[in-house]
């Protein structure tokens, strides 16, 4: 299980490093080992004809019940004297049959109602859905006992009755999943390149769909096996003298004390069947269910796992630096690639500064921010190098509590969305509060008191009012500072913001940004400020650094890295963005796109981009060279970096 | 210059109706009263935030929705098209680029299968011309040919939006709807995806829709704009005329809110601002509770874009324009 969703985690997405579906399966011990049980019970049932066994049904009364063991019938007689073993090959035959094909008829019906349901939806999905409720509404074994009832007794309509009962788990599952499906889009877009709706729904939906209706197939065999077990235990599925699981049980059942391996023989056997079937289709749904594949279900650590090779020297404590960065690296670990995410900052955040930190993304500058406070995910994150140094203290060696403690106290974050960084479920006032008392020990009333004062801090209208909302009930900007109160909540030293403005409207990010700009020099603290925009950049940062593949390019005050930017990227990338009021002006596009961090060239990493490139940019390390107040990662600069 | 597509009072409402029991449902007005006119060979900006209904009027003018009341008319198209949803009709005229490149695009089939789909059903080429169109295509939108039998998950953002243009172009339409064709890109890929727009539009004739939240990018494309607010078009102009000289408030606002590189330049309003509750819209202006000209005549009469026209295809619907 571990082994499985483990491996599968990735941040950075490349396909061809990733382990292949089989393997993915086959470090799955467990489903390896049931699918190893299940090959075995359908090759010896598949074999049965050609096995030298007895007749299964013919009888010999002389010679019953004997016990296991006995020369000719390995596992004994049944109360007729037929040999169990031969009984069992066949019956476990009858078994299987039913039940797979009791799976596919109601994978096909079930699945094709949930399409079209899905899909159509409207008026047509309420009347199919109703109906397939109704279906569900009887207790299912009254229901296959109702339709054989009215069909007769016998194998076939055992089968059918099974498949009509499992219908509407299908045709829910799938119902459900189509839902989704029916308003990406992708949907759109094929009906937009002229295929009919039913074209639209078989040849674009289906296709998606298909992992589910697997995934739903491999976890009811077992459970169809059962129910036609049940049916024969009864007595209306397969009629003698012709053998199943359930009928061999049924019988034994009589002489349960006297001859007790006559019905335990193939319990056990169902026992096996059941078991290694769930244990496959637990295997496989781990392995195609996206969100299991997405690591969405794995459980990281709680906090980045530090793998240091070597650690730089303790810097010297200098006075005025609140946050300071040295050669950090952060890598992930995805199949057989590893990806240098942040290969190597050094970044000092200076006392109630504004330090904009400017990259595209995959640049590698969340990925910093997250690894401070220890946030990465791990597996597959891990921290192989640098320090990062707070209050003249390593946070990449203090314990887990002392770095608990530092979360949400010392240093707060901001995150770029605030529906999903809100808990759905609690009253923003609640969350505030519990920001407070998880770091203060006060009551629930002082802290709820505290978060009514943070939420008039933040301008929120009504804030007494409001702290009672839900998440959902406000709109992109309160929520978003809802968070900035959170992250008041402790009188945070360093602020980390993620994109705080990138989700929303370019109104309400004026306002968020002002409102941003006004706490952090009413509270003195210092704001590491990560963007994509230099236009927000050019609002509230005092200086910028400039991220990419993984490591800072150039940095130096916003105003100078933006009217004489040094670094040809920076330059290119002021470059390519429209400005207001400036039409006429053709975009200078960046050719090509970033490299791999998986795999980086050697030398400077824009260089296939570069119009100025030479040819010693392609070989060596080039070390970030810092002039007075400005550093630049560049062997050409476009401009001399002087004092 | 000739009118290629013409909307008339298009309305969109989502819900209404009554109950199960008789009551009345509450009904949203996602989109009213747009009147708009593409010119061929133009391209027509549409500016606003979220909530402003300019998704909704995209997915109208494309037919993937019906307006509740309201015509559109394209030139070469039987009208009733729109009104009986005739997608394929439409689709040969009018095609749509989706913002989020990835998502637009089937995960489990090939570029190639993607590609030939509109070739297929709306062109009706046969194998040799599929060929030759696919090579022109990736030609045209600057990718390599080998990308053909790749899976969409192999692209990075501004690949996969190329394929999507590719796919609107591959049914050969004369207007082309780009709903935030760039938002969801990196700045880099951006501008390589905004000049490439600009290339094919010469190239092929197109005239184009272009829908974005963005005021610098919308400025930087459009020939004329049409700025929206709670579901309405509050000013409607040449592009030129609009940005050097806005006269509703609420494009003053828009244009002061937008940060500028090298600029200390934003101003914010004082008070946090909403929308107003769609399900109970203010009798008169939308933006009158977040307007600094707000006068008592705006909160009871709702001005229309006739209310200012302030020179020939210039017009604000505001009582109180803002002055030079």
């Amino acid at each position: 299980m571990t082994a499985a969703t483990g491996t599968a985690t990735a941040k950075p997405a490349g396909a061809s490093a990733r382990p292949g579906t089989f393997r993915l399966f086959a470090n799955n011990r467990l489903a390896a080992l049931g699918l190893a049980v299940l090959a075995a019970i359908v090759i010896l049932a598949l074999l049965a004809p050609v096995l030298p066994l007895d007749d299964p049904a013919v009888t010999d009364p002389a010679n019953r019940l004997l016990p296991p063991g006995t020369a000719g019938h390995i596992l004994g007689t049944d109360h007729l004297g037929r040999d169990i073993l031969s009984r069992l090959f066949w019956g476990t035959r009858v078994s299987l049959a039913v039940g797979f094909s009791a799976t596919l008829i109601a994978a096909f019906f079930g699945s094709l109602i949930g399409l079209v349901a899905g899909y159509v939806g409207g008026r047509t999905d309420s009347i199919l859905m109703r109906s397939i409720d109704m279906l569900m509404a009887f207790p299912y074994i009254l229901l296959a006992l109702g339709i054989v009832a009215v069909l007769g007794p016998g194998l076939l309509n055992a089968l059918y009755a099974i498949a009509v009962v499992n219908i509407p788990f299908f045709a829910r599952n799938i119902r459900g999943v189509t839902r989704g499906l029916a308003h990406r889009e992708f949907v759109d877009a094929a009906r937009l390149s002229g295929k009919s709706h039913a074209g639209v729904l078989f040849t674009e939906v289906t296709p998606n769909v298909l992992p589910v209706i697997v995934i739903t197939m491999s976890s009811t065999v077992g459970w169809m096996i059962l129910e036609t077990a049940g049916l024969s235990f009864l007595g209306l599925g397969v009629q003698p003298p012709q053998a199943d699981l359930g009928s061999m049980l049924g019988e034994g059942r009589k002489l349960l004390f006297n001859a007790p391996f006559v019905s335990i023989i193939p319990g056990v056997t169902i026992f096996a069947i059941v078991m290694s079937i769930n244990l496959v289709g637990d295997g496989i749904r781990d392995v195609l269910d996206p969100r299991l594949r997405s690591g969405a279900l794995a459980r990281p650590s709680a906090r980045t796992r530090v793998d240091r090779r070597e650690a730089p020297p303790m810097p010297s404590e200098s006075s005025g630096t609140a946050l300071d960065l040295v050669d950090l690296k952060t890598e992930f670990r995805v199949g057989s690639s590893v990806y240098r995410a942040v290969g190597g900052v050094s970044l000092d955040l200076k006392d109630k500064e504004c330090l904009g930190l400017v990259g595209e993304s995959g640049s590698g500058k969340s990925v910093t921010a997250m690894s401070v406070l220890g946030l990465v995910a791990t597996p597959p994150g891990a921290i192989v190098g640098g320090r990062v140094m707070v209050d003249g203290e390593d946070l990449l060696e203090v314990s887990d509590e002392a770095l608990r403690r530092l979360r949400g106290g010392r240093i707060s974050m901001i995150f770029q969305d605030p529906l999903s960084t809100l808990h759905p479920l609690f009253t923003v006032g609640d969350q505030i509060a519990e920001a407070i008392r998880s770091h203060h020990p006060v009551g629930h009333a002082e802290a709820w008191k505290r978060a009514v004062d943070l939420l008039e801090l933040v301008r929120i209208p009504n804030a007494r009012q409001r702290a009672g909302s839900y998440p959902h009930e406000l709109s992109g900007g309160m929520r978003q500072r809802v968070c900035i109160a959170m992250a008041l909540a402790n009188d945070s030293g360093i602020m980390i913001a993620d994109e705080p403005t990138t989700a929303l409207d370019v109104t309400v990010q004026a306002q968020v940004l002002r409102l941003l700009d006004d706490l952090r020099k009413e509270k003195g603290a210092a704001v590491l400020f990560i963007t994509h925009d230099f236009g927000v950049v050019s609002e509230i940062c005092d200086r910028v650094a400039v991220m990419y593949a993984g490591r800072i390019v150039e940095l130096g005050t916003t105003e100078d890295v933006l009217s004489r930017p040094a670094h040809p990227y920076t330059r290119k990338l002021i470059d390519c963005v429209p400005i207001l009021g400036d039409p006429e002006r053709r975009l200078d596009a960046i050719d090509g796109l970033p490299p791999s961090v998986a795999r980086l060239p050697p030398g400077c990493a824009f260089a296939d981009r570069c119009p100025q490139v030479r040819e010693d940019c392609r070989s060596g390390d080039i070390a970030l060279t810092a002039t007075g107040g400005r550093s630049v990662r560049c062997l050409y600069p476009l401009v001399e970096t002087v004092e | 210059m000739t009118a290629l597509m013409t909307v008339k009072g298009v309305e969109k409402r989502f819900g209404g109706g009554r109950t199960l029991l008789g009551g009345p449902k509450k009904a949203v007005h996602a989109v009213q009263g747009i009147d708009v006119v593409v010119n061929r060979g133009e391209t027509l900006g549409i500016v606003g935030e979220s909530g402003c209904g300019k998704s909704t009027l995209a997915r109208m003018l494309v037919g993937l929705d019906r307006p509740s009341s309201g015509s559109i008319r394209i030139e070469g198209v039987d009208p009733t098209d729109f009104e009986r949803g005739n997608a394929r009709a439409l689709a040969r005229k009018i095609q749509y680029v989706f913002q989020d490149p990835v998502s637009s695009l089937n995960p489990r089939k090939t570029i190639r299968t993607i590609l030939e789909i509109p070739m297929v059903h709306l062109r009706g080429l046969d194998k040799p011309a599929r060929e030759a169109r696919l090579a022109e295509l990736m030609q045209a939108v600057k990718l390599s040919p080998e990308f053909l039998d790749r899976y969409p998950h192999e692209f990075s953002g501004g690949q996969a939006q190329r394929i999507g243009i590719a796919r609107a172009l591959a049914a050969e339409p004369e207007l082309i709807i780009l709903d935030e064709p760039v938002s969801a890109l990196d700045v880099s890929v951006q501008a390589q995806v905004l000049n490439l727009l600009e290339d094919l539009q010469s190239r092929f004739d197109l005239t184009y829709v272009f829908i974005s939240h963005d005021l610098s990018v919308v400025e930087s494309v459009s020939d004329r704009v049409a700025v929206m607010y709670f579901g309405r078009i509050v000013e409607y102009a040449d592009a030129r005329d609009l940005f050097r000289e806005p006269r509703h408030p609420y494009t003053r606002l828009l244009f002061d809110a937008a940060p500028v590189p090298g600029k200390r330049s934003v101003r914010s309003e004082e008070e946090p601002a909403e929308l107003p509750d769609p399900y109970a819209p203010p009798p008169g202006c939308a933006f009158a509770p977040r307007c600094p000209n707000a006068r008592e005549r705006c909160r009871t009469e709702r001005p229309d874009l006739d209310s200012h026209r302030y020179s020939r295809g210039h017009s604000a619907a505001c009582f109180f324009p803002v002055r030079r």
